[in-house]
Formats: structure tokens, C-alpha cells, sequence
């Protein structure tokens, strides 16, 4: 026997059964796109092995232009994790009621990203068995990092981010998995068993676990605007024309939130096709992070303003002679189709009809991403192919070996958020179950 | 002394707290209230006689530990050597801020955590007596530890309250 429910509203039991239904053994689809994305995150795996073996050179590292793709896509990732952090942190703050059903696939996005920018440096350090250089630890000759240097603030601002969020992550999941445990049977239970750490939902768990699961979402709020910015410093505690400048933490966080918002929807669009969440995963939903994407590219067309308008204003004759090089030089493409795809494209979102149409949405959202891209892209390459002297200046040609790890990253992000959906609960049972309304006996009890 | 754990299986919220309600009132006061999500009206019912979770003073602690080694790091490591870089003195606050930042965020977050985990009692190795799958589907439970003589009353009070089903 069920409880009943409100017409039109799922019931707390369908909540537990559209959820279990989704973990288990997937059908052929599933497994050729597993099968595609190996493939690809193979070609990346012997790229890298290429790139260990010849030297950083086969990445096309060439004076000037020695951070190139690396870090354009590092940047990239990291700023993908932010949306999830937003979501599962500032609006659970802002008792944003929308949250519930997106929020634990943003979240395991934001894991998955942070992850993927992870590996960046270690690529781009070359060699990479000596990673832990970076890390302060006690030695004989007591050698510890430069605790004045942005890029060990990186380190810092990176591994805590990834830390809480993991740990905010299976926080929010073990609930969760307990439900998934009641509702399976065999050998599935006995690992669910382990996994929800002996979860009852007894009211002396939930008292601690609400009031940690808000202090989490406290402390993630403030560093998710952190970790943007510290990457940022990467660039603006520099001197380089273009860089050096106080706008770049609030761009980079806006622009890192505007880019997770287009892999949310990239991600959860199918899910809601394929997984059959339609109940869950409203146009309401839809029409939100629509909302946010057009807000941010304005927040962030208001950034490119202020960037040339900046450059004029300042006299400045190298801060100028960069901006006009990246508008005019030979990666203006990449100037030009950032203002495309970052400024103008997310416009079509003032319209209803659109922010409700998936296709539209889809294709918007893809070209956010590859908007934002270009942006780091623009930071910088020609960033760095025009600073102060001509006589250094210089052109970076993409390598296909870097081409590929670049590509190879985004299939070892979609490995693991396919291999994710099918063996956790990529919907929050119980948060969804917290918004639909709750079985009462006498009707008037709600009241109050 | 031997006590009785008498399990009563709700089905709504407000039957629920009436039975939460009715047991406090005549003296039972050994609780357990399982619940599919985190219910408000429950939570309220229960905080009455409960002090607030100290969860947050585990986070209170580990932030502050957090901040203390942030700063205790940077500052002694400069001063082990003592090299003037970025044209700042050994030992400048202001870029040691971040790394004091981040090992609070760092420190709290992983307090809460163990807080969590070490109030909550979990891991859980073996499942409470009184528990029941559906209590994380669609069902509330509220069991009573109470001595055997009082069973029967426990157990009337259960069922006049609402329980779907009651059982020792």
C-alpha cells in the first residue's frame, strides 16, 4: 500500500522507485558510448605517454607561449565545478527549492570536473612524479614552497576545493544509498550496505547530519567564490598586459558560474530523457538555469566592457596595444567568436519559448562552453603572444598531442559521470522527497 | 533492568507527532523517531528536550585549527629561510591570508565531517533492532525503549494514536 499523493504529484514510493530503476545493469546504448569514451580517453592516455616520453615540446610549448592549452583548459574545468558548488551549497542556503532534483548531478559534475582540472598541472608540469614538490612536506634541507607564489596558492585553493566537495558529495549521499540498500536485493545490497554506512534515518543521525550538512554548504559557500578567484591571481598577480588587473577574481567567478550552468543543462538534459524524469525535472527547472545562464553572460558581457574599456582609459600604451593585437591579430577568431558565443548567443534566453525549448537550450549551451573556452583561450595565448617586446612575441600552433590530451580530458570526465549515473542515485531522493508535500491523515494538519 | 523496544509504523507526519505528543506526555521518554526525510514539525517536537547538535563546535574547532596552522605553516617556513622573493619580506601577511583561508574551509569541512560521523554513530555495523526498510521509503517509525511492564500501554497508545501496524 502506498501513501497517496496530491494529484499530479508523485508519491514518496515513486520517488524510491524512479530513482532504483535507474541504477543497474544498463542496456547496449550505454555501453557503446562507455566503450567510445574509453576509446577516446585511450588516444588521450598514449598522447600524455608521447608527451612524457619526447619532452614538452610535442605539446607545442615554445617561448612565449608556455602555458597554451594546458592551462586554458584547466581553467576551464575548474570553472565547470563551480556551478555544482553554487547549487548544492549557495542556493541549499537560499532555501532555493529548485535545487532538489538537479542538484546531486551538478554536484557529482563539479567532483568530476575538479578532478579533470586536476590532472591539468600534472600534464603541464611535465614531469610529473615530482607533483609532490608542490606540496609542503618536512625534508632535510628544509625546502618548502614559496608561500608567496600564486601557483602554490593554486595548490591549496585546488585540493581543498576538491576535498569538500567530495566530502559535501558523499555527505549528501548517504541517505541516499540507504534508501537504494532497502530497495535492492543480492549482491547490490550487500555493497549499498557498506556504502550508507548503517544509515537508519533515526531522528539522533538526521539531528547532527542537517546541522553538518548546513555548516558544509557554509563553508563550501565562501570557497567556491574563493577557489575562482585564487586562479585568477594566476594571472593578475602577474605583470603581463591584460592580466594584470583587480577585475579578474569577479570575472572569473562569473564566467566559471556561467559555464558550469551549460554543462548542468548538457548533462541533466539527457537524463531526463533517457532516465524518463520529466515529473522531476520540470520546465521550471529548464527556465531557471536559463535565467542564471542569462544573467551571467550579462554580468560577464559588463567584464568585457570594463576590460576595453579599462585599456583606453588607462593610457596605458601596452595595455591597449594587447587588446587591440588579441581584436585584430591572428587570434581574432577567437576574440570575436567569445563575444559570439558569450555575449550574444545567451540572449535568445530573454525569450520564454526558447529558455523552455531543449534543443535550443542544448545548442546554447554548447556554445557557452566553447564560448568560455575561447576565453581562457584568449587570456592566454595572445595573452602572452603580445606582451611588452616584439622581439618576444610569438604564434602558438596547437600540437596533435596536446590536441588530443585536451580532448582525452573531456572523455575522462564523461567516463566517470557515465560510470556515476548508473551506480549511484544521480537524483536526491530525499531532497526531492522534502519537496513534495508530505503525507498527512487530516488534511487541515497542513495548515500550520 | 530489561526494557522493552516497542516499534510503532506510521504512515503521516501528523499521526506521527500526535504519537511523539502522547508518549511524552505520559513520562516515555526513550525515543527513537525514524523518519524517510528530515521533517520539520518531527525535528521541532524532538529539539524541545534536546540540546542543540554540537556539531558546529566541532567546525568552530577545526576552522580555528584550520586558521591557526595556516598561518603556523607560512610564518615558520619563511623563517626557516629566510629569503627575500616578489620583493616582500620573509614573513607578509597578506599572501598567507589565502593559504590561512583555504586550511580553514580545508580543517572545518573535514571536522564537520568526522562530527558527523562520530555523534551520528556511524558507520553502523549492525542495523537497530527496531528498524524497518520502509523507513526510508515512505514510512515513519516511532520506537519506544520503556520497561516490559509498560509494553502494553506503549503499545495502546501506538495504535490510538494511528500506528499502522505496532510490534515488539
Amino acid at each position: 500500500m502506498s501513501v497517496a499523493s496530491p494529484p499530479g504529484q508523485p508519491s514518496w514510493a515513486d520517488v524510491n522507485r524512479d530513482v532504483i530503476r535507474t541504477v543497474g545493469m544498463p542496456g547496449n546504448t550505454y555501453f557503446a558510448w562507455m566503450c567510445f569514451v574509453g576509446l577516446v580517453l585511450g588516444c588521450g592516455v598514449l598522447a600524455w605517454a608521447w608527451q612524457i616520453w619526447t619532452g614538452m615540446g610535442a605539446a607545442g610549448k615554445r617561448t612565449p607561449q608556455m602555458w597554451a592549452m594546458y592551462i586554458t583548459t584547466f581553467v576551464f574545468w575548474i570553472g565547470i565545478g563551480h556551478a555544482g558548488t553554487l547549487i548544492s551549497a549557495v542556493l541549499y542556503l537560499f532555501r532555493a527549492k529548485w535545487r532538489t532534483s538537479i542538484y546531486r548531478g551538478a554536484e557529482a559534475m563539479t567532483v568530476f570536473a575538479v578532478m579533470t582540472a586536476g590532472l591539468f598541472p600534472l600534464i603541464h608540469a611535465g614531469r610529473m612524479w615530482f607533483a609532490y614538490w608542490l606540496m609542503p612536506y618536512p625534508n632535510q634541507r628544509y625546502l618548502w614552497p614559496n608561500f608567496k607564489s600564486p601557483l602554490v596558492w593554486d595548490v591549496f585553493a585546488i585540493s581543498t576545493y576538491l576535498t569538500i566537495s567530495v566530502v559535501f558529495f558523499i555527505v549528501g549521499l548517504v541517505p541516499d544509498i540507504a534508501a537504494l540498500r532497502d530497495g535492492s536485493t543480492g549482491f547490490k545490497k550487500k555493497v549499498y550496505t557498506v556504502m550508507a554506512l548503517g544509515w537508519e534515518g533515526s531522528d539522533s543521525q538526521w539531528r547532527h547530519y542537517r546541522r553538518a550538512y548546513g555548516l558544509l554548504a557554509a563553508l563550501a559557500t565562501p570557497l567556491v567564490l574563493s577557489v575562482h578567484s585564487v586562479v585568477s591571481f594566476d594571472f593578475a598577480m602577474a605583470l603581463v598586459p591584460g592580466w594584470h588587473s583587480t577585475l579578474f577574481a569577479p570575472f572569473f567567478v562569473d564566467g566559471a558560474i556561467f559555464s558550469g550552468f551549460a554543462m548542468v543543462l548538457i548533462l541533466i538534459l539527457p537524463m531526463r530523457y533517457i532516465f524518463n524524469w520529466y515529473e522531476y525535472i520540470t520546465d521550471k527547472h529548464l527556465d531557471a538555469m536559463a535565467k542564471l545562464i542569462l544573467v551571467t553572460s550579462l554580468v560577464l558581457s559588463y567584464f568585457y566592457i570594463c576590460e576595453v574599456f579599462t585599456a583606453w582609459y588607462s593610457g596605458d600604451h601596452f595595455e591597449r596595444a594587447s587588446v587591440f593585437a588579441k581584436a585584430t591579430k591572428q587570434y581574432a577568431w577567437a576574440y570575436w567568436g567569445m563575444y559570439f558565443c558569450n555575449s550574444i548567443s545567451p540572449l535568445v534566453f530573454f525569450s520564454r519559448k526558447i529558455r523552455l525549448n531543449t534543443t535550443w537550450l542544448y545548442f546554447i549551451s554548447i556554445l557557452v562552453l566553447i564560448g568560455m573556452w575561447l576565453e581562457r583561450f584568449n587570456i592566454i595565448v595572445p595573452g602572452l603572444g603580445f606582451d611588452f617586446y616584439p622581439y618576444t612575441w610569438g604564434t602558438y600552433y596547437p600540437t596533435i598531442t596536446d590536441s588530443t590530451i585536451i580532448v582525452g580530458s573531456f572523455a575522462w570526465f564523461f567516463l566517470l559521470f557515465l560510470g556515476f549515473i548508473r551506480v549511484m542515485p544521480s537524483l536526491s531522493i530525499v531532497e526531492v522527497k522534502e519537496t513534495l508535500a508530505h503525507p498527512l491523515k487530516h488534511a487541515h494538519g497542513a495548515q500550520h | 533492568m530489561a526494557t522493552a523496544n516497542v516499534l510503532g509504523v506510521f504512515a503521516h507526519v501528523d499521526t506521527t507527532l500526535d504519537a511523539i505528543r502522547k508518549l511524552r506526555a505520559r513520562g516515555f521518554s526513550e525515543l527513537t523517531v525514524y523518519t524517510p526525510v528530515p521533517v520539520e514539525e518531527i525535528e521541532e517536537e524532538i529539539e524541545k528536550v534536546r540540546p542543540l547538535s554540537a556539531v558546529r563546535l566541532f567546525t568552530l574547532l577545526g576552522a580555528l585549527t584550520g586558521t591557526a596552522t595556516g598561518f603556523f605553516l607560512t610564518i615558520w617556513s619563511s623563517l626557516k629561510w629566510e629569503l627575500v622573493t616578489g620583493g616582500k619580506a620573509p614573513v607578509s601577511f597578506p599572501p598567507f591570508v589565502i593559504i590561512a583561508f583555504e586550511l580553514t574551509i580545508l580543517f572545518g569541512g573535514l571536522a564537520t565531517l568526522i562530527a558527523m560521523l562520530l555523534l551520528g554513530k556511524l558507520p553502523k555495523t549492525r542495523p537497530s533492532v527496531t528498524y524497518d526498510p520502509r523507513f526510508t521509503l515512505d514510512r515513519f517509525g516511532v520506537a519506544v525503549a520503556c520497561p516490559p511492564e509498560t509494553a502494553e500501554q506503549v503499545r495502546s497508545l501506538l495504535t490510538g494514536a494511528g500506528a499502522e501496524e505496532v510490534r515488539r
